[in-house]
């Protein structure tokens, strides 16, 4: 599926949820459902800075697509960070590079996007940027 | 200006106290607010916001420079907020009382100024284990470029200063006591006294932050005997961007200016300056002269409530939240000082601080999560942050319940 897929996917299965307890309750659902990322990756090298709860990032290049795995000791953190690897996990540099996630205001969750919020969304967004910068230049190279 | 006393806490009308609090009238997220973040700023009155309106509106000029009347109308209001500190703070002169931008930038003056005059390699400076970092960061950086060492004051599991240890450390290398008065991550009342005159009877000079302590109770510099005390306008019903630190006159004579440039000067040529007299000699620049203006409408208004009135109601409420909080099962209240201020840190079983923190803001409840700047006290307690609650004179029982109520949905809500 491409980015574009995905999102509207994700959009729709918002779209169900009235209010925010449901919203918040689906979110911390995805992230209980985050294939856990290995004990050795839980180190300091892969914490994204900026947010109050601990972010654990990886990435890898498989072909010429980005895998992401992640973990965080916040479940509503953990949650988000998860909706954001459905995104971006298995795509390729480029599409990641080029894709805005204004989305997350379509689903209600535009507060989270801010970069002074605490939880630190954008900084999982800017962090996973930064991997398909560092990986489209590995593959042109 | 003591005014009210304690005989007079009957008397009062905390509701319409309360009711003077515009900001504390409205909804967030649909619910009626919970203000529990005074810690980290508190909220002004209307005296106060009707003080820097009026400013603004009629008196606004440049302090200490015009020989025109406007000019001379807002330095009048402005050096009337000194005057005010001093009487409230029971400092020795004008001259004793120096303002700053805040707490953080009082400390900076004083690690730089007369640190970096006095200080010398292997000189200590003492700090404790629940200190803010803004009385570690300042003394760290002061440390390194004089050769100084750090010794820090141990800390029990209930959150109280390890006293022996203090007296143990303490020694004739120390140069410097940098102690918070009150803890906000944790709300231990520190025994200052103890520690001015062990430090003094040492020759050290005594620096003591005092953000949380001179907003909730009455604070008498010349009796504690402090060297340096300092505090924020933001945390005492006033606005951000003001601060005070109060020092000795003699210590001040002794140390040079922080930062150069208007207002600090006598006289200037390219080949020598010289300073201006105690205070300017600290307050280079153009002040925040709106939010000076403002303390001292602040000052006034806790001065009519009186401050020991506003500790016992602060005491109060800290008993009934203690109670409250107590109760709830998977509850832990991280610091439990023998004696305390009106601040509790508290710990959800099995729930992160900032998921919890999350669910009361969509209840209306304001609370702070995570290490409230004080990492060292999270490190100890090996934990990633905590939920803080702190209270005001101007909250009331039903916060409380309310603040209870959004923690009991909050553990419901992640089972």
């Amino acid at each position: 599926m491409t980015i574009n897929e995905i999102q509207e996917r994700i959009i729709k299965e918002f779209s169900l949820f009235d209010d925010w307890t449901d919203k918040y309750k689906h979110i911390i659902k995805l992230g209980s459902k985050l294939e856990a990322l290995p004990e050795k990756d839980h180190k300091d090298e892969n914490l994204v800075k900026g947010c109050q709860s601990q972010v654990w990032l990886t990435a890898d290049l498989d072909g010429d697509k980005i895998v992401f795995a992640a973990d965080s000791d916040a479940a509503i953190t953990k949650g988000l960070v998860a909706l954001m690897i459905r995104v971006y996990s298995g795509q390729t540099p480029d599409d990641i590079l080029a894709h805005n996630p204004d989305f997350l205001k379509q689903i209600g969750l535009a507060e989270h996007l801010s970069p002074t919020r605490a939880n630190g969304l954008a900084s999982m967004v800017k962090q996973m940027k930064i991997y398909a910068m560092a990986f489209k230049s590995k593959l042109v190279s | 200006m003591k005014t009210a006393q304690i005989d007079t806490y009957s008397t009062i009308n905390w509701k319409t106290i309360r009711n003077q609090f515009p900001v504390l009238q409205q909804e967030v997220n649909g619910k009626p607010l919970v203000y529990l973040d005074n810690g980290a700023s508190s909220q002004m009155p209307q005296p106060v916001i009707d003080r820097l309106n009026a400013y603004h509106s009629n008196e606004h000029a440049n302090v200490h420079r015009g020989i025109h009347s406007l000019s001379q109308k807002a330095t009048d209001a402005y050096e009337a907020t000194r005057e005010k500190v001093k009487d409230f703070i029971n400092a020795g002169s004008l001259e004793e009382v120096i303002f700053t931008t805040g707490t953080t930038d009082s400390i900076n003056l004083v690690a730089h100024s007369y640190g970096r005059t006095y200080l010398k390699e292997g000189d200590e400076i003492i700090v404790s284990q629940m200190e803010h970092h803004a009385n570690i960061v300042p003394w760290q950086m002061i440390a390194e470029q004089t050769g100084a060492v750090l010794k820090v004051i141990p800390m029990d599991e209930n959150g109280n200063l390890m006293m022996d240890a203090f007296h143990a450390i303490l020694s004739e290398k120390t140069a410097i006591v940098a102690i918070i008065h009150v803890s906000n991550a944790l709300g231990t009342i520190n025994p200052v006294e103890e520690i001015i005159e062990a430090a003094h009877a040492k020759n050290a000079v005594v620096l003591i932050d005092g953000a949380q302590s001179v907003p909730h109770t009455k604070v008498d510099v010349q009796a504690l005997d402090a060297d340096f005390y300092t505090f924020s306008a933001h945390k005492m019903c006033g606005p951000t961007g003001f601060g005070i630190l109060y020092g000795k006159k003699e210590l001040l004579n002794k140390i040079p200016p922080y930062r150069g440039g208007g207002d600090m000067i006598d006289k200037v040529t390219f080949e020598k300056t010289t300073y201006n007299d105690l205070p300017h000699k600290f307050e280079a620049g153009t002040p925040p002269i709106a939010a000076g203006i403002g303390l001292g409408a602040a000052i006034d208004f806790l001065n009519e409530i009186g401050m020991d009135n506003i500790a016992h109601r602060e005491a109060e409420l800290l008993e009934y939240a203690t109670k409250k909080l107590s109760a709830i099962e998977g509850l832990r209240i991280v610091g439990q000082a023998n004696q305390k201020a009106s601040v509790i840190s508290f710990l959800l079983d099995g729930i992160h601080p900032t998921d919890a923190g999350t669910i009361m803001d969509k209840e209306g409840i304001a609370v702070r999560t995570g290490h409230h700047c004080a990492q060292p006290v999270m490190d100890y307690y090996n934990i990633p942050g905590t939920l803080r609650a702190s209270i005001s004179f101007y909250n009331n029982e039903d916060d409380i319940d309310r603040l209870a109520e959004a923690i009991i949905y909050t553990k419901e809500f992640f089972v």
